[in-house]
This record gives structure tokens, C-alpha cells and sequence, in this order.
């Protein structure tokens, strides 16, 4: 209290003036830095507002109706129809083909590196998994387009030039690192003891880690499984390079398709005015890629409360 | 159960250790494959880009005629926007990882931020490039320019910067703050003067590898409109322009404005193989530059990890 006033009675110690100011500088740093926390925030705000305040502009031309049942999706054209379902099954077959992928290929190598590996190949192998990670997509889409399309040409010559296959395959083979790091830092943490006892029962290290630590892992599993479907569904330029960008619905891997995303960067591209329907049509398949990653995020959150196991 | 004879066990355990190392070697057989993936993506596009790499790729204007053509836009580009981002995104996310570590009380407020912090690394980036075409380009009318992506990269890796503070200054033991305070510093002066610079090696860390990510990102460079062909660079601050006059000091912020992974798309997209060697060579060169940012980055968490002892 003193200090607060301090500044007015006369007499009083430069000391306690000192302290007023003080008090006073360390409240505005507060409310700085509670500000630059609070970025974060406005970003999620900034988010909703601008996809749902476009796409309530595009719904009231476009019902809901036809959004979601329309089977094709030609929002350019003088006939334009808005299917957003044309888009969503490109983005569910690549990220199918991506994860076909990932998901047994990153499960295997962490149990590998968590269960079998010795130290030293650990150390080494882990980093350059994390440089793997760090790789810009783009560059994995000149590779799907320009190295394993052909070489999946050889093997399959019926497949065209572009296709959700050969994009998929290398959008796994980007999402390994992630699964992999992640799923072994969650065995990694799982309990010495409770191996010991598997082994002690006569366990092999297969049964053990098939049986013990992965059933013990399996919340960050499901966690490093999630963050994998959420890069698949949200990857941009693998599909924008790689899988041709015409609208198809298809559930062919073998077949080109556009996405979700790589429709928004199509769009983008070209030069739409401001307000029009094709400028609105981006907004909206954005918020449908948000939900959709929404839904898969709850539903890992869900999981891994329902599966979580504390040591 | 009749007990088993020996020559079964022995059975038994033969099976049990063939299992094991069958599964070490699928194990070792997906690793070196991944690995080989990186091997294969490197050369293929040293090998293939080799004949661009002279100085005039690097101080060539984007061309229509694919040897003549270079990236110096594109890689100028991207360093002006990672200035912007970096400017951005460091004091704002040490700042508020600083907050939430350091002064937030657990209350609702605090518990926001935090569930918004994690979910925003989950985010797809082309959503961070509707934002950015939404409220930068069009709302706060920045346009096109090196501002608009410079901020919508800093967004994009706020929450990496923020979670590597948060757990860089985790580590450092309570002891530091006690002894801070028992000598009568104030919460700013204990962080100004112990928290942030024993935090420092972690948040580098943290930076270099938000850096090196938005580097690479693409979708919402696209997305908030940068071109595709330019072949001019931003305005040098102070040099003289064209219409008269001198160009200002933060002329450059506003300029259009295109980026290394834009010109590899641009290139990668074209029909003519002629360019295909372009973007291998370009491809190459933001491998090298984010291969490298990494590469730093994993060095110093291993360095910290071994100097460290409190």
C-alpha cells in the first residue's frame, strides 16, 4: 500500500518511489507477455472466424443438401455443382494409401528401436529419423512425380502419370519418422520392471514387446496414430504435384484425383476475385478439412483417455 | 498337461528365438529402407541438377527458357520472409512460453492457452494459409507481399518456438529462481537475467527447427497468392527507384515476392524436362538449407544435453 503512494508524500525515500516503479514495471511486463500468450488464442479465433464467416456467405448460395450429396464438383463452371464429397475421397484414399503405409512400417521400426536395437544404433537411427522428418513436402512431391511414379510405372503399367498411389506411398513414407519417434518414446517409457517380469516368465523379446509393452504403450501409440492421419488429411503439395488436380470421385488409388487441399491450392493459383463463389469455395472445403482433422483429433483424445494406463 | 521332454523345449525356445530374430531383421529391413528413401531422394536430385549448379543459377532471374533460368528471387525471397518470421515468432513465442511457465496461474485463462497451443500444432498448414488470405491479405490490407507470408509462417511455428521454450525452461531447477529472489530480484529480473539465458540453448534449438520448417512450407505461401514468376527483387531500402524517388526503408516488407519452394513447384509442374533439372537443382539446394538448419539444431540439443549439470 505504502508504495502505491509513496510517490506523493514528501519526504519519503527515494527508495520507496524506486519500488512503486518497480511494482508497476513488473505488472506491465506481466500483462506483455500474458498478451504474446495470448496470440495463440486470437490465431484459433482468427481461424473459425475467417472459414466460418466465408463459408456462411458460400451456404447461402450452395445448400448444405447438395454440399454434402452432390457427386461432382466443378464449382468453375458455367454448370457448377459443389460436391464436396468429390474432393473428401481423394483425401481418404491418399491418406488410406499413406497410412497402409506408415502405420505398420513406423509401429515396426519403434518396437526395433525400442526392444531390440543396441544403444548405439539407437542414437544414430533416431536423429536421422528427425532429419527425414524435416524434409519440405514439396520436395517429396517432385520425388513422388519425377522418381517413384515412373518406377511404379514399370510395375504397373497401367497406371497414368499422375496418380493418389504414388502420392500416397511417398506421403506414408514422410509420416514414418513421426509415427516412429513418437511410438518409441512411448514404449521407451513404459516401466523396465514390467519387461523384466515377461522376461523372468520366459517370455522372448518378440512376445514381450508384442504382448506387454505395446498393450502398455498403446495410448501413445494411438497419439503418434492420430498425429499421422492428421498430416496425411492435411499434406498439401505431395498431392498437389503428384496426384493431378482434377476433380474425380474415385476410390481407385490407381486413379488421378484432386483433394481437399490440393483444390485450395489449384484455386489459389489461378486469380479469383475477392467474394466470388470459386473465392468462397476454398473456405469451405478448409472448414471441412478442419473438421474432419477435428474429428480425428477427439477421437484420439477419447482413446487415449479410455486406453491410458499409469505407472 | 503332460510336462514337455527336453528335445521340445528346446524346440520351443529355437522357434521363440527364430521369431525374434526374423523380427529384427523386418525391423533392421524398414529402417534401412526409410533411410535408403533419403539416400535416393539426395542423389537423385544432386545427380539430375548437377549440370545447374554454376553461380549463374544462384544470380538468375526465373527464365522461360530453362538453362538461363535461376532462383536468385526465390532464394532472396525466403530469406527476407524468414526474416519477417523470425522477427515475429521468436519474441512472441518466448514470451509466451516464458508466461505460461514462469508467471501463469492455474486457472481457466492459463488452461486455454495451453489446450490452444497444442491444438494449433495440429492444424493443417494450408488452414494457417486461408487465415493468413482472410484476415492479412484482404482484412488488415497487406496484400501479397513478403509481410502477409512472413507473419503467416510466424503463426504456423509459434506453437514449435512455444513448447521448446516451455521445456527449456522446465529444466532449470527451482534452486535458480530461490536463489534469485532470496537476493531480492524482482519475477522480470529473474528471468531477465537467469531463466532466459539458461533457457537459451533449448529456445535456439526450438527456432532453428521452426525456421528450418517454414523454409520448406509451401501450401499457405500459395494460398495467401505469391507469384509464381518474378523476376525482379524487393526494393533495397534507401537505392533509387524507378518512378523517382528513393525507396524506403521498409519498402521491401510490401514488395510481391516468390520463395524457393514456390519456384520448385512452379518448375516441378512444367511439362518441359528441361525444367525438371531446374527443380531438382533447387530441390537440392533447399534440402542442403534445411538438412542443415536441422542438423545444427540436433548438434546443439546434443551438446546441452552433455554440458549440462546442475
Amino acid at each position: 500500500m505504502s508504495a502505491n503512494n509513496a510517490s506523493d508524500l514528501p519526504g519519503v525515500s527515494d527508495r520507496l518511489a524506486y519500488n512503486a516503479m518497480r511494482n508497476w514495471k513488473e505488472r506491465l511486463i506481466e500483462t506483455v507477455l500474458l498478451a504474446a500468450a495470448a496470440i495463440s488464442v486470437l490465431t484459433t479465433l482468427g481461424i473459425v472466424y475467417v472459414l466460418v464467416s466465408e463459408s456462411f456467405h458460400f451456404f447461402q448460395n450452395v445448400s448444405i443438401i447438395d454440399f454434402l450429396t452432390d457427386t461432382q464438383w466443378t464449382p468453375l463452371f458455367d454448370d457448377a455443382h459443389f460436391g464436396i464429397m468429390v474432393l473428401i475421397s481423394g483425401t481418404l484414399v491418399s491418406s488410406g494409401v499413406a497410412l497402409l503405409l506408415a502405420i505398420p512400417m513406423g509401429t515396426i521400426i519403434a518396437i526395433y528401436l525400442s526392444e531390440f536395437a543396441n544403444p548405439k544404433v539407437r542414437e544414430v537411427a533416431k536423429p536421422i529419423l528427425e532429419l527425414l522428418g524435416g524434409i519440405p513436402t514439396i520436395v517429396f512431391g517432385y520425388f513422388a512425380l519425377l522418381v517413384v511414379t515412373p518406377i511404379l510405372q514399370f510395375f504397373l503399367p497401367s497406371l497414368p502419370g499422375f496418380s493418389l498411389l504414388s502420392a500416397g506411398l511417398v506421403m506414408g513414407i514422410m509420416i514414418v519418422p513421426y509415427i516412429a519417434s513418437l511410438s518409441e518414446d512411448a514404449m521407451r517409457a513404459v516401466p523396465m520392471s514390467m519387461r523384466e517380469g515377461a522376461f523372468a516368465m520366459g517370455s522372448t523379446k518378440l512376445y514381450t514387446a508384442v504382448h506387454v509393452v505395446v498393450p502398455a504403450a498403446i495410448s501413445g501409440l494411438a497419439a503418434s496414430y492420430i498425429l499421422g492421419i492428421s498430416r496425411a488429411v492435411g499434406e498439401t503439395m505431395i498431392l498437389a504435384v503428384a496426384a493431378g488436380m482434377q476433380p474425380n470421385l474415385t476410390w481407385n488409388p490407381m486413379e488421378p484425383a484432386a483433394t481437399i487441399t490440393s483444390y485450395i491450392v489449384q484455386v489459389a493459383l489461378g486469380d479469383l476475385p475477392h467474394g466470388s463463389i470459386g473465392y468462397q469455395t476454398i473456405f469451405a472445403a478448409g472448414l471441412t478439412l478442419l473438421l474432419i482433422t477435428l474429428v480425428f483429433n477427439i477421437l484420439g483424445q477419447w482413446l487415449r483417455a479410455k486406453y491410458r494406463e499409469a505407472y | 498337461m503332460k510336462p514337455l521332454t527336453t528335445e521340445q523345449i528346446r524346440a520351443v525356445i529355437a522357434k521363440g528365438k527364430f521369431r525374434d530374430n526374423l523380427f529384427k531383421a523386418i525391423g533392421v529391413f524398414c529402417l534401412a529402407f526409410a533411410l535408403l528413401v533419403i539416400v535416393a531422394l539426395i542423389a537423385d536430385m544432386l545427380l539430375k541438377g548437377a549440370e545447374r549448379f554454376t553461380l549463374d543459377f544462384f544470380l538468375n532471374f526465373a527464365s522461360r527458357r530453362a538453362t538461363q533460368a535461376g532462383i536468385l528471387s526465390a532464394w532472396v525471397g525466403s530469406l527476407l520472409v524468414m526474416l519477417v518470421t523470425a522477427l515475429a515468432a521468436v519474441p512472441l513465442g518466448v514470451a509466451a512460453g516464458l508466461y505460461l511457465e514462469e508467471y501463469a496461474k492455474r486457472n481457466w485463462i492459463t488452461n486455454i492457452i495451453e489446450i490452444n497451443v497444442t491444438n494449433l500444432a495440429a492444424v493443417p498448414s494450408i488452414v494457417y494459409g486461408l487465415l493468413a488470405l482472410g484476415i492479412f491479405v484482404y482484412m488488415f490490407g497487406f496484400g501479397q507481399s513478403i509481410l502477409s507470408a512472413g507473419l503467416t509462417l510466424a503463426l504456423l511455428i509459434l506453437p514449435i518456438i512455444i513448447v521448446a521454450t516451455r521445456e527449456a525452461i522446465r529444466a532449470i531447477p527451482a534452486m535458480i529462481r530461490e536463489g534469485s529472489m532470496a537476493v531480492g530480484a524482482t519475477r522480470w529480473q529473474t528471468c531477465h537475467y537467469h531463466i532466459i539465458p539458461y533457457a537459451m540453448p533449448g529456445i535456439l534449438t526450438g527456432v532453428i527447427i521452426g525456421l528450418a520448417r517454414a523454409i520448406g512450407e509451401t501450401a499457405p505461401i500459395i494460398t495467401i497468392g505469391a507469384l509464381t514468376f518474378i523476376a525482379f527483387l524487393p526494393p533495397v531500402p534507401f537505392s533509387e527507384i524507378d518512378g523517382g524517388g528513393s525507396a524506403g526503408l521498409f519498402d521491401w516488407v510490401m514488395s510481391p515476392f516468390t520463395v524457393m519452394p514456390i519456384q520448385i513447384f512452379n518448375w516441378t509442374s512444367r511439362p518441359d524436362p528441361a525444367f525438371e533439372v531446374n527443380a531438382a537443382a533447387a530441390g537440392f539446394v533447399l534440402m542442403v538449407m534445411v538438412l542443415s538448419m536441422n542438423a545444427v539444431a540436433i548438434y546443439l540439443r546434443y551438446k546441452m544435453r552433455k554440458n549440462i549439470k546442475w
